[in-house]
């Protein structure tokens, strides 16, 4: 993750020369193209094309290939440069199987269980330690790059070694507390994020509304309770859906620290897990194709409503 | 002074632009296999215990375990210094004795063909679940490499024949003569309506159980022939606080070798074949029963408390040092024997898993020649020197395997691959093991292991396993 959220205050008057003057030119009447609206599309299109098919192409791509019969090294018939899965239409007969398959299903429950946990203790403890050095504690940067740190490493790493202390205390050899271990390694990782997020929505917020409270009289507890969590509601909300795609398609760390823990009834079993194996081991493609859908989808519905809370939110604020 | 309202906005607005960042890194989870994947292209494979005699125009004075290259090129292997290009030999032995009896096969072509370039493409991991997969991407952007290892039985036949991946060799076979070497039905697992499709390598027994000598005399024990004796024998160990046997659980497929054995014993050769191909309803009373037997060997704590996170070796390693008295695995096991105790062969007991006697579980690798292979030519070559008697004694003498030809010299055989040599051209019957490939598609291989693992993780109600194997075979046995 290259992204490093700097846990600053935002310098308030330039954070609105982003999007606002596209939008400003956007609500203007049709004009004949400017010079400089015309860079900017051909600076734009690229990319969007390149996203176009590459992404949204291959998700068309792999969506037509849930739906076929597709198993199997069998040559893809091919049309111009395009490549089809080499299977007949079987409608949803992938997806039915997959929700009759008894592994499946306790892949869901695993990743739903995951995903609670995990987006619970990411916040609280995240939002913790983000109130603890709001506090202007002595050496702050040495404890806020202590706590961002893991975020720094890749989940294999952290999977590896969370797997040899784990195994020292046999906690991913039962079956009660695999799950249990491996989201503990998973909030150790991400924590640091969201405490940098929210202390950079702490920042944010200007002193003099603290001190108004102060003045009439709340206490600190009462001031975080209902002047400050109310004003970062949105950069939780933010939090939420960003860990919350990254827990639901949570592979590399499971992968590498239990495998799913076949041995103990598939307890850390996720559904990426399932999904790599069912196409580069078993050659079902097609049913592969489908797991990856119906993470998609998942996925979806916590970001879609997420997009279009914040499109309307972008919306009025520059009206 | 900005309003708040446009605070919670700006800080919305970051949000945004933070998550298609995250989620392209989050997307590359999903979409590339993350284990790291060790491709080592070597030009040359390291010159290790073959001795190049001379760098004279005959390469004839080269030994290898199995002969020289002159009793190669009297097997009708002739070498060939004007032959070039390229040679790609994907496989996942990387390590140990495998890997040297590769460099062996290798260097043996390269005494021969001496102006091939070769490239050893080797894919370490996961039981060759990596390899695996870096091949099936290969075959599926029209990319193979020039020989790669596969199973024989239904993982190539299945797996490559039947989706049209693979070219016919039986041409390059009966014009040297190499195809009478190999018993017919080890030949019937790599063809397909007449063809052969690939040259065995080697064979291992899939069903073989390995005991303690010491640990069986102090306790007055002998090794098992039936299940029930099994069961004695595990119930005294227990009683002397001995694991009575090491399972490797970790290895998932360590557990269902052991379900297979006992099907084996319970339901018959005749009947495993048939189940494997969806001949056969799983609802047949010999699975639940299998399945009963094997959920009373984990409730009894007949694997001990740890078995889950032992791999097959490990596992072993219990049988070497007492902890265990007995371990149900691939004769590979004996190769772990063999190098952590010099007197192996006096410390340690094998027989043919209980009930299995006059049974063979083969599982054998192989090499054929893919279609659309770059350098065909060099292929062929090399399938010829891995068909040769010479080659088959060379590779399987490091590799630890019985040669898959049952005609060659056994006399340089340790004392297990001289026994083994003579149960394999003895056998009844041939099987195949599920999780070798050479039982039955990769798909309903890997169906069955998950219910089996799941079926021991919690040994309650064996006829609802049953049922959702027999599910699992009706959609991907067809």
């Amino acid at each position: 993750m290259s992204n490093v959220v700097t846990p600053q205050a935002p310098s308030v008057p330039s954070a609105r020369t982003g999007p606002a003057p596209i939008a400003a030119t956007a609500r203007g009447e049709r004009k004949p193209i400017s010079r400089d609206r015309l860079t900017a599309m051909l600076m734009l299109l690229p990319s969007v094309v390149a996203i176009l098919l590459f992404v949204y192409g291959f998700i068309a791509w792999n969506a037509w290939a849930s739906l076929t019969s597709w198993r199997g090294l069998g040559f893809m018939p091919q049309f111009g440069p395009i490549r089809f899965p080499a299977g007949d239409f079987v409608g949803f007969d992938n997806y039915s199987k997959l929700f009759a398959d008894q592994r499946f299903v306790k892949d869901l429950t695993n990743n739903g269980l995951f995903t609670l946990a995990f987006l619970v203790a990411c916040t609280v403890i995240g939002l913790g330690l983000a109130i603890f050095l709001d506090q202007h504690v002595k050496g702050e940067v040495f404890f806020r790059n202590v706590f961002l740190f893991p975020m720094a490493l890749s989940f294999v790493v952290t999977g590896t070694i969370w797997r040899w202390i784990f195994l020292d205390l046999k906690w991913i050899t039962d079956k009660n507390t695999a799950l249990i271990a491996v989201i503990i390694a998973a909030v150790w990782q991400m924590t640091g994020f969201t405490m940098a997020m929210f202390l950079a929505a702490l920042r944010g917020i200007p002193d003099d509304l603290r001190e108004a409270a102060r003045v009439d009289g709340a206490t600190e507890v009462g001031i975080y309770r209902h002047v400050i969590l109310p004003l970062i509601n949105p950069i939780i909300l933010s939090a939420l859906i960003i860990l919350g795609h990254i827990s639901l398609k949570i592979f590399d760390l499971v992968y590498v620290m239990t495998g799913g823990s076949p041995t103990l009834g598939y307890a850390t079993d996720m559904p990426s897990i399932y999904m790599f194996q069912l196409a580069f081991k078993d050659d079902l493609f097609a049913r592969s194709a489908a797991i990856s859908m119906i993470m998609l989808v998942f996925v979806a519905i916590v970001i879609i409503p997420y997009l279009w809370s914040s499109y309307r939110a972008e919306k009025e604020a520059q009206v | 002074m900005v309003s708040i309202k446009s605070r919670a906005a700006w800080i919305a607005a970051l949000g945004i632009a933070v998550l298609p960042v995250l989620s392209a890194c989050g997307g590359d989870a999903t979409a590339t296999p993350p284990p790291p994947v060790a491709t080592n292209t070597t030009a040359a494979p390291a010159a290790g215990e073959p001795t190049q005699a001379t760098g004279g125009g005959s390469a004839g004075g080269t030994t290898f375990g199995g002969g020289t290259v002159a009793d190669l090129e009297a097997e009708g292997v002739k070498g060939d210094p004007a032959a070039s290009g390229k040679f790609e030999f994907f496989s996942w032995w990387t390590a140990g004795g495998e890997a040297d009896g590769k460099n062996d096969l290798l260097n043996m072509y390269k005494a021969l063909f001496p102006n091939v370039e070769l490239i050893d493409a080797a894919v370490a991991g996961g039981g060759g679940d990596q390899a695996k997969a870096v091949l099936k991407t290969r075959m599926q952007g029209n990319d193979p490499p020039d020989t790669f290892q596969v199973h024989g039985g239904p993982e190539l036949l299945e797996g490559f024949v039947a989706p049209g991946r693979m070219e016919p060799i039986t041409g390059l076979l009966k014009d040297m003569k190499m195809d009478v070497g190999f018993p017919k039905q080890l030949l019937d697992m790599v063809s397909k309506d007449g063809e052969i499709y690939a040259v065995p390598a080697n064979v291992h027994r899939g069903n073989v159980l390995f005991y303690n000598r010491k640990v069986f005399a102090d306790n007055g024990l002998k090794a098992p022939t039936t299940w029930d004796e099994f069961a004695t024998v595990a119930d005294a160990l227990k009683a002397k606080g001995i694991t009575p046997i090491g399972v490797g659980g970790k290895d998932t497929w360590a557990v269902t070798m052991l379900f297979e054995d006992i099907l084996l014993a319970q339901g018959g050769a005749d009947k495993f074949t048939s189940l494997m191909q969806g001949k056969t309803e799983w609802t047949d009373p010999a699975v639940a029963s299998a399945l009963t037997t094997l959920g009373t060997f984990v409730t009894k704590g007949y694997f001990g408390t740890d078995f889950s996170g032992l791999t097959w070796d490990a596992a072993a390693g219990q049988v070497l040092n007492g902890k265990a008295g007995m371990t149900i695995m691939g004769d590979w096991a004996k190769g772990y024997f063999q190098a952590n105790d010099p007197k192996w062969a006096d410390n340690f007991g094998w027989e043919p898993s209980p009930g299995t006697t006059g049974i063979f579980k083969v599982i054998t690798d192989s090499f054929g020649l893919p279609k659309g292979a770059k350098n065909p030519e060099n292929t062929k070559h090399f399938l010829a020197v891995l068909a040769s008697k010479v080659g088959q004694v060379t590779f399987n003498l490091r590799k630890g395997s019985i040669p898959a030809r049952t005609d060659v010299d056994t006399s340089k055989f340790d004392v297990y691959m001289k026994d083994a040599a003579k149960d394999f051209s003895e056998a009844k019957s041939l099987v195949g093991s599920a999780p070798h490939g050479s039982a039955t598609v990769e798909a309903f291989a890997s169906a069955l292991n998950t219910a089996i693992n799941t079926f021991v993780a919690n040994p309650a109600d064996a006829a609802a396993a049953a049922t959702d194997i027999q599910s699992k075979a009706a959609d991907l046995l067809k």
